[in-house]
């Protein structure tokens, strides 16, 4: 708390940045140990959490105050007016300090406590089982072993430390290649696709430069040019900075998109994982995916390609367990990548947004194929920056045991699938076989801006009403008059079993008979019956003249504007 | 001229290609005056395929040593292969249809001969009478009257028999202020928004000239539109093109409202691309369309070059600008161009959807296409006589009409519940409106209608679509009505490719189209059970 100098100023001014320049909001702003909150005059509630602030900037002094914009991890920005200059410092100076934490102990996740005991706790992180993972896929079995050879992590310090390889592989080839890859990231098992006559398996290690086809057998080459981090840095900020303009012309939007090279990124890390599922189903071939070390590039090819792959990997549970294999226990540094103590601003990268991308691709392209919707890609992204919970945390392993989190913090997954009713897709089928291969169309077509990650906060981009909420409502409804039916008939045979009890059947009948359902349709739909205002000025959610810049013209209208009533409400976040 | 004469071989042997993902089709290819069909053979378990040839829009042709391959390029956008034996036979079948995909002959066109099953003709062309609109404005505000000055279409020959006008103008006025007016599109009603008490008025541009002339009915005219609104009302003129546009076109004998002559209302120009500029973004962005082997890069600099969205951003921020006048500000709206048969159309009706519950239904949509497009006097013949394939230098040709459906597309991408209709509906619009079995489209105005008798020698498409069978495809199975005015973002971020019709032929069957598919089945399994539900209390007397 030593950071927080000021805890509450008045009066102050939030400008949604997609709207009429003008127009804003008044509320107070408090500064907590842990959030940023802002109330408006609405009482609706703006809750930033300090870990998700990328960038702090206090513009040049105005007439009306002195700016602050304030630019999230999650996309969103926002920009306030602070009346007094001193204010405006004290918050500014607070949010350098609370945004940038130096050490691990001093993040949200320590000190975070959802009222839970040390045994529920523990549950939580032993909900996703990596063993039992394994046993899923099929090994070990007469080819593949479980090593020990890591079990002290004196091999390599950024693998966990169960570790599956060729049964021939013993220790010593183990520690010889070992020695021959960067970072000791040897080949490892990363996933064994098992079906039929196929049997083929994708691995994983590291190198710098590559193998010489002289020295292996039966191998053969293929580099995808998906480039590194550094490259992916600044075309995420390239991106940003085109679709944060308003008012943005045809020629801005697709030429600053095409020049930001974002697309073609996604393009090129999907491209690989087609390529990898390919050669795992079509030639049965074994795929040995590396980079350079091989927990940046590496972990979303072989991730993907293994949702391409295997669609337990599609549900809810099994994605999770995809990103705790693939990401976190092979040691993608997200701490590093998604800057969550203060160091190299170098080593910061979007590589796990990417992968969501192309998920969400994927989702697009196969609108039936996944268990979840696009809110639980949001989600988990949200909690990659949020620092809330322990399993993003660390680098590695390695680290994550020292800082002994399973102890001092609690893991996500509990929580999302406590709430997976807000993640399942309703259009999910599910009785697709196990090895369902998804084959995605490539063609520079399907490759769109994702416009409700990136826009996730600025309501008025987005599609007014929600398909989604209104086919889950229909498909709840569906199943309970199902229910409600099938209780009827049982109830009409088991009155007809006693043909006496006319009266009482009867009454049963109404009794059971249930009342309307009650349609319970997007968020807008509910709040426009809850408008008791002048027909002519209701209006749906984020839909409203004033918000959305038709024309320069529109101030020529607003020079004897009455009062428009602008009906702010809950950020729809889902869309179709 | 007979059929026969320009049909030199009328039978051959051929392959069909259909694309990547269709398989090739065999059998005996067969020319008609208005068909190329292709038989499979006896024993073939395909059915029957049938190519209308006025939807061919383009034709290459390419001999090898004993037969041709022809291409063709459907104004749909579909892209079709012939791979014919015989070099001479594919020859002579490319000139025939050539020469009979180009017939102009409105009245020996397919529509005058097309006798579907199940379908009367005449019995569909009083589907949506635009006096009915017009009546009940004019009870219901007591302001405007239906005038029959245009019984002969004598005063203006691209308006429909019957129009709305203020009450307190005479048909002699009207007469007078036609003649001030491009074409002799006075200012007419367009629409009544009830819960401000403004309209909506559309007309062509004045005829002011290089010597500002006045016309003192039309300015009566203008007047009594705002007094019929309410006392004090304002009125805002949205000119469809730039004031240098405006200022230029009295050189030719046009021009725009002085500010002085129209007290009241206040000139605001919004420039709307048309004309050959929007077919050639419609040109480019299918070509765009057409290379599946461009990489990301090029595909977004083809995308961002034609600058079709653009012309969608500004269509619809235009309309957006119409409706808010009206709904927010109380204001009346003239809206015009030059013609005033093309973008104001396109402005009118889309604010129209915006503002109006009613329009959003299956049957409102209908009647506003059939409003406000063709009795409108939108010339259809002449700007949909080709489509994107064309090699010809465009005439009169621009996709105006198809840029309005694809604003209705984004609004419905925007708001999914609240049109009653869905993406089946516009794209049977495009394609029917570029080359059709039934008769609604042709021609270019009411009077030539009229004069080729199509009311009672064609069928209507109305009555084609409105059959139970099409339902389902034509339906958002979504829609819940809404009666508030749907305002959309317009920023580029919220604006998206209409990849149905622009891609339609071009990717795979969509895995979203399953999972349309599947929206129906969730739809009607909800229908099922409600209704099962009566089924099970009605038991109740038996026992």
């Amino acid at each position: 708390m030593e950071h927080i100098r000021t805890t509450k100023v008045e009066q102050v001014k939030l400008l949604d940045r997609f709207s009429t320049s003008n127009k804003s909001l008044t509320g107070t702003l408090y500064l907590t140990a842990t959030h940023l909150l802002f109330i408006d005059s609405h009482q609706k509630e703006t809750w930033i959490l300090h870990h998700h602030i990328a960038l702090v900037e206090k513009l040049a002094l105005t007439t009306s105050g002195c700016p602050l914009v304030i630019q999230c991890k999650n996309f969103r920005i926002v920009h306030f007016i602070v009346p007094r200059e001193r204010d405006c410092h004290d918050i500014y100076n607070s949010l350098l300090q609370l945004s940038k934490q130096a050490k691990y102990e001093d993040l949200y996740a320590f000190s975070y406590n959802p009222k839970q005991n040390d045994s529920e706790r523990l549950r939580g992180w032993q909900l996703i089982d990596l063993a039992e993972e394994y046993k899923r896929m099929g090994v070990p079995n007469s080819n593949w072993q479980l090593s020990d050879a890591n079990r002290e992590y004196k091999i390599c310090e950024t693998y966990p430390r169960e570790l599956y390889v060729p049964r021939i592989a013993s220790k010593p080839i183990i520690v010889g290649s070992s020695k021959f890859r960067s970072k000791g990231r040897f080949p490892v098992l990363s996933y064994y696709h098992e079906h039929k006559e196929l049997n083929a398996m994708a691995n994983r290690a590291a190198g710098k430069g590559y193998e010489n086809e002289d020295n292996y057998s039966n191998i053969r080459f293929q580099f995808v040019g998906i480039e590194n981090i550094h490259v992916m840095r600044s075309s995420l900020q390239k991106l940003l900075e085109v679709n944060g303009t308003k008012g943005l012309s045809v020629s801005d939007f697709y030429s600053g998109l095409e020049s930001s090279g974002w697309l073609r990124h996604i393009k090129a890390v999907m491209d690989a994982a087609i390529f990898l599922a390919k050669a795992i189903t079509v030639e049965s071939a074994s795929v040995l995916v590396h980079c350079s070390d091989g927990w940046d590039r590496t972990s979303q090819v072989c991730s993907l390609g293994s949702l391409l792959l295997d669609s337990y990997y599609r549900t809810i549970k099994g994605f999770m367990v995809l990103i705790e294999k693939d990401w976190i226990s092979f040691g993608h540094k997200f701490s590093e990548r998604c800057g969550h103590l203060d160091g190299d601003p170098k080593e910061v990268s979007p590589v796990f947004t990417q992968f969501l991308e192309c998920v969400w691709h994927l989702t697009e392209q196969f609108p039936q194929a996944f268990e979840f919707n696009e809110a639980f890609l949001l989600q988990i992204h949200e909690h990659i920056h949020s620092c809330q919970f322990g399993n993003f945390l660390g680098n590695c392993q390695k680290e994550r045991e020292e800082l002994k989190l399973k102890e001092k913090t609690y893991s996500l997954w509990p929580f999302l699938l406590d709430d997976q009713k807000k993640y399942l897709n309703p259009l999910y089928t599910s009785k697709s076989p196990k090895f369902t291969v998804l084959e995605p169309n490539t063609v520079s077509f399907n490759f769109k801006f994702w416009r409700n990650m990136y826009h996730q906060f600025d309501r008025t981009l987005h599609p007014r009403q929600s398909v989604f909420n209104i086919i889950t409502n229909m498909n709840e409804q569906n199943k309970q008059l199902e229910k409600d039916i099938k209780d009827l008939e049982s109830k009409i045979k088991q009155c007809k079993n006693k043909p006496t009890d006319g009266i009482l059947t009867k009454e049963l009948i109404h009794s059971v008979h249930p009342e309307s359902p009650t349609l319970k349709t997007s968020l807008c739909f509910k709040e426009q019956t809850l408008l008791p205002v002048n027909h002519a000025l209701r209006t749906i959610e984020g839909s409203n003249p004033a918000d959305n810049r038709y024309s320069e013209y529109a101030e020529e209208f607003s020079k004897s504007e009455p009062g428009v009533v602008s009906l702010e409400y809950g950020v729809a976040r889902m869309t179709c | 001229m007979e059929f026969s004469d320009l049909i030199r071989t009328g039978r051959a042997q051929a392959k069909l290609l259909r694309g990547p993902e269709a398989p090739p089709l065999r059998g005996t290819l067969c020319l008609t005056g208005h068909h190329l069909l292709l038989s499979p053979g006896p024993q073939a378990t395909s059915e029957l395929w049938l190519l209308l040839l006025r939807s061919v829009d383009s034709i290459e042709k390419r001999v090898a040593s004993d037969s041709g391959t022809i291409t063709l390029r459907c104004k749909d956008l579909r892209v079709l292969q012939l791979e014919i034996e015989g070099v001479e036979a594919s020859l002579d079948i490319a000139r025939s249809i050539e020469a009979l995909s180009s017939l102009e002959s409105v009245i020996t066109s397919f529509p005058f001969f097309y006798r579907p099953k199940g379908l009367r003709l005449g019995d569909a062309w009083h589907f949506h009478p635009p006096e009915r609109y017009y009546k009940r404005v004019a009870r219901e505000t007591n302001a405007w009257r239906l005038s029959e000055v245009n019984e002969d279409f004598s005063v203006c020959p691209s308006y429909p028999r019957a129009v709305i006008v203020p009450r307190s103008v005479d048909d002699g006025a009207l007469a007078r202020s036609a003649r001030f007016r491009q074409g002799g599109r006075f200012p007419v009603l367009s629409y009544h928004h009830a819960p401000s008490g403004t309209v909506l008025v559309r007309s062509s541009q004045p005829l002011t000239g290089p010597q500002k002339r006045r016309c003192a009915e039309d300015e009566e005219l203008l007047r009594a539109v705002l007094a019929g609104a309410r006392p004090g009302a304002r009125g805002f003129i949205v000119d469809t093109r730039s004031s240098q546009a405006a200022k230029q076109a009295r050189m030719t004998g046009g021009g725009t409202e002085a500010k002085t002559a129209y007290p009241g209302w206040k000139r605001l120009h919004r420039p709307l691309e048309r004309g050959q500029p929007l077919q050639e973004s419609f040109v480019r962005l299918v070509e765009a369309c057409g290379d599946p082997q461009q990489s990301t890069d090029s595909w977004l600099r083809r995308l961002e070059g034609c600058c079709w969205l653009a012309h969608v951003k500004e269509a619809l921020s235009t309309a957006c600008l119409a409706a808010q006048g009206m709904e927010r500000e109380g204001a009346c709206i003239l809206v015009h161009g030059a013609e005033g048969t093309d973008s104001t159309l396109l402005v009118t009706s889309l604010a129209q959807l915006i503002l109006d519950p009613l329009s959003r239904t299956m049957a409102g949509f209908q009647e506003l296409v059939e409003r406000e497009w063709i009795q409108a006097g939108h010339p259809f013949q002449l700007r949909c006589a080709h489509s994107a394939f064309s090699h010809a230098r465009p005439k009169h040709e621009a996709p105006t009409f198809l840029l309005f459906l694809d604003c209705v597309w984004q609004l419905g991408r925007q708001f999914p519940l609240s049109l009653e209709f869905g993406e089946g509906l516009l794209l049977a619009l495009f394609e029917h409106a570029y080359a059709s079995p039934f008769g609604t489209f042709l021609c270019n105005s009411e009077k030539e209608r009229c004069l080729c008798e199509v009311r009672t020698r064609t069928h209507s498409l109305w009555s084609g679509l409105n059959q139970p069978k099409e339902q389902r495809k034509l339906r958002n199975p979504l829609y819940a009505p809404n009666p508030l005015a749907i305002w959309p973002s317009v920023e580029l971020q919220s604006l998206r490719l209409w990849q149905g019709l622009f891609l339609r032929w071009i990717r795979p069957p969509e895995p979203s189209e399953v999972a349309w598919e599947k929206v129906w089945q969730i739809v009607t399994d909800k229908e099922k059970t409600k209704l099962s539900q009566p089924t099970v209390s009605a038991s109740e007397p038996q026992l």
